[in-house]
C-alpha cells in the first residue's frame, strides 16, 4: 500500500459512516464488559437484525469512552443530532435507545443521558485519546479514516530520522512511564548509538495498582501505539520492536496482534512499509506477573526470556540493550503521542501543558470519588479540579484526605496542595511523582500508617532480590509498619524507620527499591501526627487498625492487667 | 546467551515418549519460536495454560527441548507469579488488591472468604474445589472492589455478596456450570457468624 492508496482506504470508509443514518457505538472495554457490555451489544445487533435496518444503523464496538463506574455506556452518533452518551445501559434500555434514534424522527431518550456539557468530559483534552471510544479497535479501517498512519506515511515520504528527532525534541514530549525523561533526547541518543541491530520496546508491563491507561490504550486504539513504534523505529533506525504486555491483559493482547496482522496485510507494518525502502516488525510479548519488570533493564531482561531482574546502569539501553544493541524503551502511552506530534506539528503540542511538562496525561481516576474512569487533562490543571470538577468529588459526604499518585513509586498528597498544577516537577517537589497515571483518592476513613503498609508489602512481595537494601530493606520497613498498626510501636522504631528509608533511597540497584520508601515518607511528611498517634496514644485517627498489640517492653505490665481482669471476670460469673 | 554451550543435559530425545497429547500444544510453541531459548516465557505460558501448572516433569521436558539448563527453567518458573507449580482447583478465585480496591476494602474480602473455606491466598481446599489467590490490580478500578470467579469479572463487591456467589459456583459442578447455574438452590444467605 502507498500514501494514495492509504487516503483512499479512509475515504472509503468515511463515506461508509456516514451512509448510516445513526451509529451506535457501545464501549467493549475491560470495565464496561465486566458490567455487562457483551449482553448490550448483542441486544443491539438483534434489534437492528429484526427491523431489518442493516442499512440504516450500524452497531460497533469501541474501545473507552472514559467513565468506567458508569458503564456499559453507549454512545449515539445520530444525523442532525448531537452524539449523546447514556450510561449503565442494560440490554432493555439499550433497545429503548436504538428505537428512539432509529425512528425516521430521531429523538434522545431523557434517561441514564450523560451530558455532554458535564466537568468529566468538558475539562478534559483528548489527544492520545482523541479515536478512543469511537473507532471499533478491531478495525484498522476505522483508525485510517480519522488519519491513521498518515503520520508514519509523512514521515516516511517528508522527513529524515533527523527531521523525526527534532520534531520530538521540540514538542517537549516527556516520558509517560513516570520518570519523564525527555523523548525525543532519548530517540536521538539511540540514533546516534552505533550498532548492526537496533530494537524499540513499547513498555505495556503497567504494574502499577490503581493504574489502567497503557491497557486501555492498547485496547481502545491500538494502531496508534504501532504506528508510534514505528514512526520510532524509522526515526532510530530499528527494524525491529516488541510490545511487552502484562499478563493480566488478555484483551489486549488479542487485540494487539489483531492489529499487527491486519497492519502487516496492508503493508504498513513488515517489509516495505508504506512502498518505502523501510521495513519494521513488531512482536508481542506477554509479561507473566512481576512489577519490577516496567522498570527498563528488568523488562528487557524478561523480553529475552530470563528472570526479570534489574541490571546496573550504565551502560543504558540506548547504548546496549536487547542482546547489547542499542534499545529503545518507551511507554506505551508516549508512543501514543507520538502520531499527533508529527501530525499536528511540535508547535501545536508544545503549546498545550505547561512550561516544562508539555502535553496531556491520561489518569485512571479511582478510589472514593463519584465517577471514576480514565480522563486525559492537559499538563498543568490543579488536582481540585480533577478530583472536584471531573471526578465529582467525594460521595457519601465524607471530607477528601489525600491523593495518591505514582503507586508505590509515589506519594500522598494532602489536602492543602490539591491546587498544585499537576506536572513533573510540581509533584515531585510535594514528594510524589507523575507516575504512570494511577490517581487514588482516599476519603477520611484511610489510615495513612495502614496505606503505607499495603505499599510497601506490595515492594516487599515485588522486590526481585537482587539487590540487599530492598530485598532486606522492605521487610524490616513493613515489620516496623506492622508494629505501628498493631499497636507495638516505640518512638525508637520511628527513628529506624526514617533512617531504612534514606538507605533504601541511597543504595538500591532499581527504581523499585529507590522509590519504594516514597509513599512511606510523603505520607510522614504530611500526616506525621497520624503516625504519632498511633504510637504514643495506641489510637488510630481513622478507626481502621486494631491496635491490638502493646510494645514489647510493656508487655509485662499488660499481661499483669490482662490476668488480673480475667480473673475479676471469672470471679465475677 | 551462550549458555547453551555449557549445559550438561542429554540432548533432547527427538523420539523421547510424551503420550500425553498435551505436549503437542507446547510443542506447537516450541516450534513456532524455532526452539530459541528467548521464547522460554512464551513456552511457559503454554505449558501453563495446558497443563494448568507446571510441574517438575514438564519444566524437564522444556529444559531439554530449549537446550537450557533446568534450574533456569525452574528459576524463570518462580520468579513470575503467573506460573503455578502446583494443581489449581476446580475453581479459582481470585481477589484484586489494588490500591482502589484495597481503599474500597478489599481486605476486608480476602478475611471472610478466608475464614469461610479455611484457605489463605495462595492455597487450595483440601478437597481441591476451590483456590483463591490475590491479584495485584486487574485494572478494572472502576469497579473497585473486583474479584474474579473462574476467569469472569465480579465488580463492586462486598464480603456477603463475595461468599454467596462462591457457594453458588462451588455447589455447581464444574462440568454443567453454564447450564445449571440458574437453577441450583441457593445455600443459605450471609456469612457465618
Amino acid at each position: 500500500m502507498n500514501r494514495p492508496e492509504l487516503q483512499a482506504m479512509g475515504e472509503r470508509e468515511r463515506e461508509r459512516q456516514q451512509s448510516y443514518r445513526c451509529r451506535l457505538l457501545c464501549c467493549a472495554s475491560t470495565p464496561c464488559l465486566s458490567s455487562g457490555a457483551t449482553a448490550v451489544i448483542e441486544a443491539l445487533k438483534q434489534f437492528v437484525k429484526e427491523q431489518e435496518l442493516d442499512a440504516d444503523v450500524l452497531v460497533t464496538a469501541t474501545g473507552c469512552m472514559g467513565p468506567c463506574s458508569r458503564g456499559p455506556l453507549v454512545t449515539v452518533q445520530t444525523r442532525d443530532l448531537e452524539d449523546v452518551v447514556y450510561e449503565h445501559v442494560t440490554p432493555e434500555l439499550a433497545r429503548d435507545i436504538a428505537l428512539a434514534h432509529a425512528a425516521p424522527e430521531p429523538r434522545a431518550l431523557e434517561r441514564n443521558l450523560l451530558a455532554a456539557d458535564s466537568p468529566f468530559f468538558a475539562k478534559q483534552k483528548k489527544v492520545v485519546l482523541s479515536n478512543s471510544g469511537l473507532i471499533d479497535p478491531e478495525r484498522l479501517e476505522c483508525y485510517v479514516a480519522r488519519g491513521g498512519y498518515g503520520a508514519l506515511a509523512n514521515a516516511l515520504r517528508e522527513m529524515t530520522p533527523v527531521e523525526v528527532c527534532e520534531a520530538i525534541t521540540r514538542s517537549g514530549l516527556r516520558g509517560r512511564g513516570g520518570a519523564g525523561y525527555p523523548t525525543g533526547l532519548k530517540w536521538d541518543l539511540v540514533r546516534k548509538a552505533p550498532g548492526t541491530r537496533k530494537f524499540v520496546i513499547a513498555n505495556g508491563d503497567e504494574g502499577d495498582p490503581g493504574a489502567y491507561m497503557d491497557r486501555t490504550l492498547m485496547e481502545s486504539d491500538p494502531h496508534r501505539v504501532l504506528e508510534g513504534m514505528a514512526i520510532a523505529g524509522y526515526a532510530v533506525g530499528a527494524e525491529q520492536g516488541y510490545i511487552y504486555v502484562r499478563g493480566e491483559y488478555p484483551i489486549a493482547a488479542k487485540r494487539l496482534e489483531n492489529a499487527i496482522r491486519m497492519a502487516e496485510r496492508r503493508g504498513l507494518l513488515g517489509g516495505r512499509v508504506l512502498d518505502s525502502s523501510f521495513s519494521f516488525r513488531i512482536d508481542i510479548r506477554i509479561g507473566a506477573g512481576a512489577f519490577v519488570c516496567g522498570e527498563e533493564t528488568a523488562l528487557m531482561a524478561s523480553v529475552m526470556g530470563r528472570r526479570g531482574q534489574p541490571s546496573p546502569r550504565p551502560p543504558y539501553p540506548a547504548q546496549s540493550g536487547l542482546w547489547g544493541m542499542p534499545t529503545l524503551i518507551n511507554n506505551v502511552e508516549t508512543f501514543g503521542n507520538i502520531a499527533p506530534i508529527i501530525d499536528n506539528g511540535a508547535e501545536w503540542y508544545a503549546a498545550i501543558g505547561t512550561d516544562k511538562s508539555k502535553g496531556t496525561k491520561i489518569f485512571a481516576l479511582a478510589g472514593t470519588v463519584a465517577t471514576t474512569g480514565l480522563i486525559e487533562v492537559p499538563m498543568g490543571i490543579s488536582l481540585r479540579e480533577i478530583i472536584f470538577d471531573i471526578g465529582g468529588g467525594i460521595p457519601n459526604g465524607r471530607a477528601f484526605k489525600a491523593a495518591q499518585t505514582g503507586g508505590p513509586s509515589g506519594g500522598c498528597i494532602p489536602a492543602e496542595h490539591l491546587d498544585t498544577p499537576v506536572d513533573y516537577d510540581s509533584l515531585r517537589r510535594l514528594g510524589s511523582i507523575m507516575g504512570s497515571g494511577g490517581l487514588v483518592v482516599m476519603d477520611d476513613t484511610s489510615c495513612m500508617p495502614d496505606v503505607a503498609k499495603f505499599f510497601m508489602e506490595f515492594c516487599m512481595d515485588e522486590s526481585c532480590g537482587k539487590c540487599v537494601p530492598c530485598r532486606v530493606g522492605t521487610v524490616q520497613l513493613h515489620r516496623l509498619l506492622e508494629h505501628i498498626t498493631n499497636g507495638s510501636a516505640t518512638p525508637r522504631d520511628m527513628e529506624t524507620l526514617e533512617e531504612l528509608c534514606v538507605m533504601m533511597q541511597e543504595t538500591s540497584l532499581c527504581g523499585l527499591g529507590q522509590s519504594a520508601p516514597n509513599p512511606l515518607l510523603s505520607t510522614l511528611r504530611y500526616f506525621r501526627e497520624e503516625y504519632q498517634a498511633h504510637i504514643l496514644e495506641r489510637t488510630c485517627p481513622a478507626g481502621k487498625c486494631t491496635m491490638d498489640h502493646v510494645p514489647p517492653l510493656e508487655q509485662g505490665a499488660e499481661l499483669q492487667r490482662r490476668s488480673r481482669s480475667t480473673t475479676s471476670d471469672s470471679e465475677v460469673s | 546467551m551462550s549458555i547453551a554451550n555449557k549445559q550438561k543435559n542429554p540432548p533432547a530425545k527427538v523420539e523421547e515418549v510424551r503420550t500425553d497429547p498435551r505436549y503437542k500444544l507446547v510443542d506447537r510453541t516450541l516450534k513456532r519460536f524455532h526452539y530459541q531459548q528467548d521464547a522460554l516465557i512464551e513456552v511457559l505460558h503454554t505449558a501453563q495454560e495446558a497443563f494448568g501448572f507446571l510441574d517438575d516433569d514438564l519444566m524437564i521436558y522444556i529444559a531439554r527441548a530449549l537446550k537450557l539448563p533446568q534450574s533456569w527453567v525452574y528459576g524463570v518458573a518462580t520468579f513470575y507469579h503467573f506460573f503455578s507449580l502446583e494443581p489449581q482447583g476446580e475453581h479459582t478465585c481470585v481477589v484484586c488488591m489494588g490500591t482502589a480496591c484495597y481503599v474500597k476494602r478489599a481486605a476486608e474480602i480476602i478475611a471472610t472468604v478466608q475464614d469461610e473455606f479455611g484457605i489463605a491466598p495462595g492455597e487450595t481446599t483440601a478437597d481441591g474445589k476451590l483456590s483463591l489467590a490475590t491479584a495485584r490490580c486487574l485494572g478494572s478500578c472502576g469497579l473497585a472492589p473486583v474479584m474474579v470467579i473462574d476467569n469472569q469479572v465480579l465488580g463492586k463487591e462486598t464480603p456477603d455478596t463475595a461468599i454467596t456467589q462462591l457457594r453458588e459456583v462451588i455447589a455447581t459442578p464444574a462440568a454443567t456450570a453454564a447450564t445449571s447455574a440458574a437453577t441450583t438452590v441457593e445455600p443459605q444467605e450471609g456469612p457465618q457468624p
